[in-house]
């Protein structure tokens, strides 16, 4: 049937993400996942997730750590060392939203969580979901962006009263560390063509430095189509066709402002899910949306995309059974529209659609 | 004769010679005779000309007094014209076409600056800055930059944005009326700032593998496109202004730019005034695009922006658009890019170069031949029976300009 075949295609794509990194050995016994349930309606979706998880019957042991900054010995800003070292025993972490408090004195969280454990690539699919019609259909592509250097580097200066410089910064290793990321995705999960987005016409040097890297990269994988193209063109293209575009790569904030378009194709941050590869094998699979203040407690959230990533996150440890079980589920509540949360037009509150979903894996079983 | 002869600095000439206020003929032999054969040439040229010709020989920078143009009775403008790369002189010839038919009273001055054609050099970027500042108002194709660069990382089009100081993109995105996309009825202006920003061409290799490229923002010039913006969502009619940044991340540099624009924002309290971060801009613009009204941003956020606004509506093919700056006007497509794939294939879709034709027309104050370019464009695309490959149609460039032509002829001329 169509339904299944597309669903086996998005099963394909919606993160299976593997490291390049030695295998992972599951013991028989449960697998430890960091849960970081985050603030505003994160506790709700966490709870959701863990909900249906069990319903499923999944092998994982959550371990929940909060990570908010406190200030080290030294001065520096650092996330709690239960944390830490609760990531570094498990590797896989799965983290809600998070405030950034804006005079607190200390950076965001997500900018700490990333330099603590060297989170260079963010990996987002976006498939659109049968049940939740956009203008857009059939979209069926991956952004992956560098997420250490590039615009966000932080480096400002203000010259003269009234002047102010920022500065870009491309190195040669984060430009192949990526480049090279993007190949292995590509190949691990039988995509055609990864393309290198750009404006080496205008930043010559800087973003030269980006595309050479990749065509360097492109070399040793023959196996995968390497295509380049401008940010501008890419942008053009998207909104006209969305089709055309496989797996994306691309420095920092022209990842950033592509994957929040291609996350508005299919129909929002509150779909979408989200995966930060790290050094080491770590990897962190989040919701991107944010902590929606105005809804918190009340019952109202959508754990659609904090789902989602979960489900990326079992394909990434390799529990493929369970992943595509969790997924059909979520995808046949959504599509049967009966039970829908209000983002995705119905009215029914999140523990009755995270009942439906539990309900229908069980029935899958 | 004597009007002519002013304008075309020969008076000094004569001045020199010591026959101030007299002039005949044979005064002006002798001054061919001592070599400024040059003036002899533009002499008997000049009885061929039109009357509002304004000076353009050599001695002219010297005289450095530029003359307003004389009372326009029947008299054509000059306008600069640049083809540039790619499809750009298939789509002038396009506009120049409809022109000749539509008895449009303009003139265009060809100048051949392209960087990959290996047609670029200083003179040319010259004799280019030259003309525009005679005629301050141009049309002009775009000119490629090529990724690989020699000595200058400022490619020329950059450096004719700056000479000319055209600080303010404007692009028009409008729905056209017979060709429905998924969003319809948009109508949004895009300001963008176009001098500085992330295309500074400001980079280096500090160390080897590591590149710095700086984007400069400045408090003089975001005020400078703030004011323009908000100055044009007045004249137009305009509600709202929504200022398009990324203050969370770059917190002085856009910081900077956001706050300009909310000084500005106040000395204009009828217009309603909103920021929004460019990747939530973005994502609004592909779910819910009716928000906006006019936006306003720094240089790199307007290259994303246009092109993105322009493929809601069709793509690069139908946008116009247009920079200004304090005394020049530029006129363009609102996306721009060479198309090289379809040089000489005839596929180019003229619909957004002659839209922008016809608004150079207005600035001009030639309302009449604007409206009736504009109007048989948009009759065409209504429709619907001569489309462009890009709209869904298998049209030829000439098929369309013929049908444009065609319908010229309908509005009744007096």
């Amino acid at each position: 049937m169509a339904g299944n075949a597309w669903r086996s295609t998005v099963s394909r794509i919606m993160g299976a993400v593997k490291s390049q990194t030695q295998p992972r050995t599951f013991s028989r016994g449960m697998q430890t996942v960091t849960i970081i349930p985050g603030d505003g309606i994160g506790p709700e979706i966490s709870t959701s997730v863990i909900k249906i998880f069990e319903a499923a019957k999944v092998p994982i042991q959550w371990e929940e750590r909060n990570v908010t900054a406190i200030k080290g010995p030294g001065g520096k800003w650092m996330i709690p060392p239960e944390a830490k070292e609760s990531m570094d025993k498990s590797k896989i972490g799965l983290k809600g939203p998070l405030k950034t408090p804006i005079a607190a004195g200390h950076p965001s969280m997500n900018l700490l969580l990333r330099k603590t454990f060297d989170l260079y690539a963010n990996v987002r699919p976006c498939v659109s979901i049968e049940g939740y019609k956009t203008p857009y259909t059939d979209v069926d592509l991956v952004t992956i962006r560098e997420n250490t250097e590039g615009e966000y580097s932080g480096i400002e200066h203000v010259i003269v009263d009234g002047v102010v410089q920022s500065i870009k910064l491309i190195t040669e290793e984060a430009s192949r560390r990526i480049a090279e990321y993007a190949f292995e995705y590509a190949r691990n999960n039988q995509r055609n063509s990864v393309t290198a987005v750009h404006k080496a016409n205008i930043m010559r040097m800087s973003d030269g430095l980006f595309l050479r890297k990749c065509r360097e990269v492109a070399e040793n994988f023959k196996d995968v189509k390497f295509t380049e193209m401008y940010l501008d063109t890419v942008c053009l293209n998207m909104v006209q066709d969305p089709t055309q575009f496989d797996v994306l790569v691309m420095p920092n904030l022209y990842g950033d402002i592509l994957s929040d378009l291609c996350a508005g194709l299919i129909g929002g941050l509150g779909v979408t899910p989200s995966g930060n590869i790290g050094a080491n094998g770590v990897a962190i699979f989040e919701s991107v949306h944010g902590t929606a203040p105005d809804i918190a407690g009340m019952d109202l959230a959508n754990p659609t995309a904090l789902l989602l990533s979960a489900v990326m996150m079992l394909r990434h440890m390799g529990l493929h059974g369970h992943a595509k079980k969790i997924e059909t589920a979520c995808f046949d509540t959504i599509r049967d529209k009966k039970v829908l949360t209000k983002d995705l037009g119905g009215n029914s509150k999140c523990s009755e659609f995270t009942a439906e979903i539990c309900r229908r894996v069980q029935d899958l079983d | 004769m004597r009007t002519l002869i002013k304008g075309y600095g020969i008076r000094f000439d004569i001045m020199v010679f010591g026959k101030a206020g007299k002039f005949h003929v044979v005064p002006t032999l002798l001054n061919i005779g001592a070599g400024l054969g040059l003036m002899g040439l533009g002499l008997s040229g000049v009885r061929l000309q039109p009357l509002c010709v304004r000076s353009l020989s050599l001695t002219a920078s010297q005289n450095a007094t530029l003359e307003s143009p004389p009372a326009r009775a029947d008299s054509t403008f000059k306008v600069t014209m640049v083809p540039g790369d790619g499809v750009g002189p298939e789509l002038m010839t396009a506009v120049k076409e409809v022109f000749k038919s539509g008895d449009v009273p303009v003139e265009f001055e060809e100048f051949h600056l392209s960087e990959v054609q290996n047609m670029a050099s200083e003179e040319k970027l010259n004799e280019v800055l030259t003309s525009m500042k005679n005629n301050r108002v141009a049309i002009k194709g775009k000119i490629h930059t090529p990724m690989e660069y020699k000595g200058e990382l400022a490619s020329y089009e950059m450096r004719l944005r700056r000479k000319l100081d055209l600080f303010a993109n404007v692009v028009h995105v409008n729905s056209l009326p017979g060709y429905s996309t998924r969003h319809n009825n948009l109508d949004l202006v895009i300001i963008r700032e176009q001098t500085e920003g992330e295309y500074s061409s400001l980079e280096h290799e500090s160390v080897s593998g590591v590149v710095e490229c700086l984007k400069i923002i400045t408090r003089e010039k975001s005020r400078r496109i703030a004011k323009f913006a908000f100055d044009y969502a007045t004249k137009k009619g305009r509600s709202k202004v929504t200022a398009v940044h990324k203050a969370n991340i770059m917190k002085l540099g856009d910081g900077l730019f956001l706050q300009s624009c909310a000084e500005v924002a106040e000395l204009y309290p009828k217009i309603k005034y909103e920021n929004i971060i460019i990747d939530n801009c973005c994502m609004q613009l592909v779910q819910n695009p009716y928000q906006f009204d006019v936006l306003v941003m720094p240089n790199l956020y307007g290259n994303i922006i246009d092109n993105l606004a322009a493929g809601l509506v069709g793509g690069a093919g139908v946008v116009p658009g247009e920079s200004y700056s304090a005394e020049y006007a530029v006129f363009e497509t609102g996306a721009r890019h060479p198309f090289a794939q379809a040089v000489g294939r005839n596929i180019a879709n003229p619909t957004a170069m002659l839209l922008s034709a016809a608004n150079m027309l207005r600035h001009l104050n030639l309302e009449y031949h604007s409206n009736m370019v504009s109007e048989a464009v948009k009759r065409v695309i209504k429709q619907g029976k001569v489309r462009t490959r890009d709209l869904g149609g298998y049209s030829t460039t000439g098929d369309f300009v013929r049908a444009v032509v065609a319908n010229l002829r309908h509005r009744p001329l007096h």
